[in-house]
């Protein structure tokens, strides 16, 4: 498989993706000229995406460089500017029982009155459904995602009272709980423990065992080889999409990290004094 | 001189008195107390006991999830900007004919407002980059500034009619009546019946409303649902205890309870019936001594409740901290004597010695005493005349540990360490002291793995 490079097609809104020749339904996701920008300023500008079926994929790129808001618009949780995403050919709404998320470890409080065991049940909500009470059988799926990632034995324990890399390890059975096809992980190996480290990299293989498809917010680019098959190098575009042989090379780091995409970001500073008519920084 | 504001509040019963001194109140009887706290005082205080107990009740309920999606202040400008909506409600049933003082009018009216007033802080948050506190502030301070100056119109222009208005800024639950007990009584029970059936779908929105959202939950709906309870609770309060302190009522309850217990269905058990004790034990004093208004009784009561918990909660509360901390800087000193003991290889330590560590370590006198009490009690050191104290085989065994502990710390320092952060809210320099035998195994372990020559076992038991 070709790297996949970032093109400038536009299309109009509402025809299907997977009917273009650029994109597949067979792709677990298709994001077609995505822009997102925060109060005004662009982060991401235009960006392309066809993720390969069945791999792990790391995304890579600077502080910054719009990593996890790439994750989160392809979720829908940060609004698009502009551009299209689809999962397996379809809009998130109808594929949304076959997506799992963990989201940045930092992003709750977790002084909340839970234990791990809950916690993990929640990934469990979904199939459970409105107003009906966890019973003991989704107690025992939760437990068995619990025993996956090595922390059966806190499942009762107070969250709060879990280390940094514990913390990581329950949000992971949580979305294994999900039992999905695609996961999304948005830094789960930022500030964890070598064992926690060891866990998630063992869940990950068992994932692409599985046959499912995992998309990793990553930041450590010691371990892109070793870890994962395919790399996304971001930094406010895609710089280079595919395989980790291909693309994963000093060239491409040197665009992504070095050179620092003056223009790109001057450019976003522009439009972002331009839109809020006040001037910034 | 008496305080307008009192006068507002009981205007019929502070006739005799003529300076705020002389107000002095009778204490009650036994028979008093006991007929008011089990509903026998007369028609009038029943219905004031029932209605807040069944307000508290509710209010307990419904804060957990507003303090858990860190929406307490939002409930503050909420009932701020009620308000207005009362004063523009009797001002507009008044133009029309209406009964202006129709309780189920002006409550529609301060409904209207206060969401109107949550509207906005959601609308500046939106479109300006003010944080939370600044909205907050600016809508609680300018819509309770509209609802005064409307209430200063109306005492201007109809005055003959208005009386009772200001009730609902102080609260004034004395007026209760019966279908107000009842309304109060649907609301706990609507309060219940929404926890029982949306816990599951309340917490994890409260808890991570990203992964609720990504997971297919409409996260908007529920945030509704849970305000919109609030907003009810709110309006329901504003008659008993005035919109200035029935936040109090929505946020103490939770935050009391949340020192007793790291479970959820619990915290709302808990916080329920701390609500519910509130208004009971406030409306029944309040009721006793009369010149007491029962709102802030209410409130006052509640807050008792809160500091009683903070201090004496078995795992959170103030105390217990402050005896696991104390505990645990004995434990650290003890260690340092008898490793200390350990490196001079002396089984007795002499008062001169002693005195050298505790100047080195900085221990006060009555601490080096409680250091030294706490080793004997627990069989380390016995006394030895004229030299000081001598080392019990279990003190030179635990010489010997905390001495290797220490050496394998180091070591494994090089490397990087991961250890819950609810075990290092002390400094680091401690974390030898409280490192249990599974993680000095795990220590063994890897520093074996990365083929360092751990410190040898003389001494240690296995």
């Amino acid at each position: 498989m070709s790297p996949i490079n970032t093109h400038n097609t536009r299309t109009k809104q509402g025809t299907r993706l997977s009917e273009r020749p650029e994109h597949s339904s067979s792709s677990p996701i298709s994001v077609h000229a995505m822009t997102i920008a925060y109060h005004k300023k662009p982060v991401l500008w235009d960006v392309d995406y066809d993720a390969p079926s069945n791999k792990l994929i790391a995304i890579v790129g600077p502080n910054g460089a719009g990593k996890s808001t790439f994750i989160k618009a392809c979720l829908g949780l940060v609004p698009k500017a502009s551009g299209q995403v689809e999962f397996w050919g379809q809009p998130y709404r109808k594929a949304r029982s076959r997506v799992g998320y963990v989201p940045q470890r930092e992003s709750v409080d977790w002084d909340f009155p839970v234990s791990a065991l809950d916690v993990v049940c929640m990934g469990r909500y979904r199939r459970i459904g409105w107003c009906m009470p966890v019973t003991r059988s989704h107690k025992q799926a939760a437990l068995a995602c619990l025993d996956q990632v090595g922390m059966r034995d806190y499942a009762s324990r107070q969250i709060s009272q879990l280390s940094g890399g514990q913390q990581q390890r329950v949000f992971l059975a949580r979305a294994l709980a999900q039992e999905a096809d695609l996961y999304f992980m948005d830094e789960p190996f930022a500030g964890v423990d070598a064992a926690t480290e060891r866990a998630i990299v063992a869940v990950l293989r068992q994932l692409k065992e599985q046959g499912k498809t995992v998309i990793v917010v990553h930041h450590d680019l010691q371990t892109v080889t070793e870890y994962f098959d395919e790399v996304i190098l971001l930094n406010m575009r895609i710089v280079a999409a595919g395989p980790v042989s291909e693309v994963f090379n000093k060239d491409n780091l040197q665009k992504t990290y070095g050179g620092r995409l003056t223009l790109l970001s001057e450019a976003a500073e522009a439009v972002a004094r331009t839109a809020s008519g006040i001037p910034e920084k | 001189m008496r305080l307008s504001t009192l006068t507002l509040l009981q205007p019929s019963q502070t006739g005799g008195a003529s300076s705020i001194a002389d107000v002095t109140d009778d204490w009650p009887s036994m028979a008093q107390i006991i007929d008011t706290l089990t509903f026998q005082a007369g028609h009038n205080t029943t219905m004031v006991i029932s209605g807040t107990t069944l307000l508290g009740l509710a209010a307990g309920i419904i804060g957990v999830f507003a303090l858990l999606r860190k929406r307490s202040l939002m409930t503050d400008a909420l009932s701020h900007a009620t308000l207005p909506g009362i004063a523009l409600a009797f001002l507009f049933a008044a133009s029309f004919g209406l009964n202006a003082k129709s309780l189920p009018v002006l409550l529609a009216g301060a409904t209207i407002t206060g969401v109107l007033g949550v509207l906005c802080i959601q609308g500046i948050l939106r479109f300006s980059r003010l944080r939370e506190d600044a909205a907050i502030g600016i809508v609680l301070s300018v819509f309770f500034g509209a609802g005064i100056v409307g209430m200063s119109y109306i005492q201007a222009n109809a005055a003959s009619r208005s009386g009772g208005l200001n009730h609902f800024i102080y609260g004034q639950a004395a007026t209760m009546q019966p279908p107000d007990v009842i309304l109060m009584g649907i609301i706990a029970g609507l309060a219940m019946l929404a926890t029982l059936l949306f816990l599951k779908e309340f917490s994890l929105v409260c808890f991570n409303d990203a992964f609720a959202k990504v997971d297919g939950w409409p996260v908007s709906v529920i945030d509704l649902v849970m305000m919109a309870l609030v907003v009810l609770v709110t309006v329901a309060g504003l008659q008993a205890v005035g919109l200035i302190l029935v936040v109090a009522l929505l946020i103490i309850p939770p935050v009391a309870a949340r020192f007793w217990t790291e479970r959820l269905w619990l915290l709302v058990l808990i916080a329920g019936l701390i609500g519910a004790a509130s208004g009971y034990l406030g409306s029944s004093v309040s009721a006793l001594f009369p010149r007491k208004p029962a709102g802030a009784v209410i409130v006052l009561t509640a807050g008792a409740i809160f500091a009683i918990s903070m201090l004496l909660a078995p795992a959170r509360g103030v105390i217990a901290i402050i005896i696991r901390r104390t505990n645990l800087r004995l434990k650290v000193g003890g260690d340092h004597l008898l490793e200390h003991a350990h490196e001079l290889h002396q089984t007795t330590i002499s008062r001169d010695e002693l005195r050298r560590v505790a100047k080195l370590r900085g221990w006060t006198p009555p601490f080096r005493f409680m250091i030294m009490l706490s080793l004997r009690i627990e069989g380390m050191l016995k006394s030895a005349a004229q030299r000081g104290v001598e080392l019990t085989d279990a003190g030179i065994e635990r010489g010997a540990r905390v001495s290797r502990n220490h050496a394998l710390w180091e070591q494994y320092l090089v490397s990087y360490a991961d250890i819950a952060p609810s075990h290092v809210d002390w400094s680091v320099d401690l974390v030898e002291h409280v490192l249990s035998d599974e993680l000095v195994h795990e220590l063994e372990d890897r520093l074996r793995s990365r083929g360092v020559t751990l410190p040898d076992r003389k001494g240690v038991a296995s």
